[in-house]
């Protein structure tokens, strides 16, 4: 998505320049929330304040909105259709390969270690078979992280 | 109180969603399940929706969650409150950016925690895959022959450069290819 709206607001508007494009990225992808409406607000926000960010963020949002809506009011009637079920059944598996398998690209890009590996799998074993809700794991990341930077640069400083 | 309960659990994804779409989907995935919206399978269904049309998951998943859970206003409050907490947060971003741009963005407390949440956004990607392998998904072995297939083409890219690996990797076309699979295999005659 992010080079579609590269295009758009960088090339064809010129709406902010190549290297605030760049940081918008990194604050959009650093926060929480969906990426794509963070894109929209930091953007709209750029262009033209309040009113700019209600813009963009109906606009990132709207299609969305309704074309799922018009889908879950179809679906729900179609669903108990054996023909449609049937498609679903070879539709379920694809799906999870689909959510697991961008796993290798994004471990690589992340330079892991098999140290560092350790997060990842434990984060997914609490999760699965500990039903811990992910909430708490990222929390535990942002808390520990923290606090383990604070205590090294406290015994460095000693 | 149904939609107060749809409004906090959007919250809730929306301000602990790190890392995209597939990072998100666990956290909707817990909400979802804990409350007993969705089964597992309506839950995959909605995810293939979302991989076959435009826009973001997350969006996509709060108007399907709210709206089978509380008709149209549901969709219309679960999708607004998957976006207020980023609006809260980027709009404070916004205004503080050159504040923050000299003083945060170097923070070893910033990057490092950056860091560790994209090694933990790892963990939850499984995690959401692993969730979802249950005999309600995968009915029999020809569902692990769909599952192989499809992560072998999508994993494919990664150690070949040619063209053809490109299109046959294309989340799309596996979608409808599986469900064209699943026609043949399950469909009644």
């Amino acid at each position: 998505m992010l080079p579609l709206i590269q295009r758009e607001v960088v090339e064809r508007k010129g709406w902010i320049d190549e290297e605030e494009f760049l940081n918008m990225i990194a604050l959009a992808q650093a926060a929480p929330g969906l990426i794509a409406v963070n894109s929209a607000i930091f953007i709209g926000w750029r262009v033209g304040g309040w009113k700019g960010v209600c813009g963009a963020v109906l606009g990132a949002v709207l299609p969305s909105f309704i074309i799922i809506l018009a889908i879950a009011m179809i679906f729900s009637e179609w669903k108990e259709l054996p023909a449609v079920e049937a498609v679903f059944k070879g539709v379920r598996p694809a799906v999870v390969a689909l959510i697991a398998a961008p796993l290798v690209k994004m471990a690589k890009s992340s330079k892991i270690t098999w140290t560092t590996a350790l997060i990842p799998i434990a984060a997914a074993l609490l999760i699965w078979l500990g039903h811990v809700n992910p909430v708490w794991v990222i929390l535990a990341t942002i808390v520990i992280t923290l606090c383990s930077i604070w205590l090294s640069s406290y015994r460095s400083s000693k | 109180m149904l939609y107060l309960a749809l409004f906090i659990s959007f919250f809730k994804i929306g301000l602990f969603g790190f890392g995209g779409g597939l990072a998100i989907l666990s956290l909707i995935e817990m909400e979802v399940e804990s409350h007993g919206w969705m089964s597992e399978q309506e839950f995959v269904d909605i995810v293939a929706v979302s991989q076959v049309t435009p826009g973001p998951i997350g969006i996509n998943c709060a108007t399907y969650v709210g709206y089978t859970t509380a008709g149209i206003w549901g969709s219309v409050l679960a999708t607004t409150a998957i976006i207020l907490p980023s609006l809260i947060i980027m709009l404070s971003i916004c205004r503080a950016y050159f504040w923050l741009n000299k003083r945060f963005a170097d923070s070893p407390y910033f990057t490092q925690t950056l860091r560790m949440l994209r090694f933990t956004v790892l963990g939850l990607i499984a995690a959401a895959a692993l969730l979802l392998i249950k005999p309600t998904t995968f009915i029999d072995y020809t569902s692990w022959i769909i599952f192989a297939v499809v992560a072998f083409c999508t994993i494919l890219p990664n150690f070949t450069k040619k063209k053809v690996t490109d299109i046959v990797s294309h989340p799309i076309l596996l979608i409808v290819l599986a469900g064209i699979a699943g026609y043949l295999i399950y469909a009644p005659a």
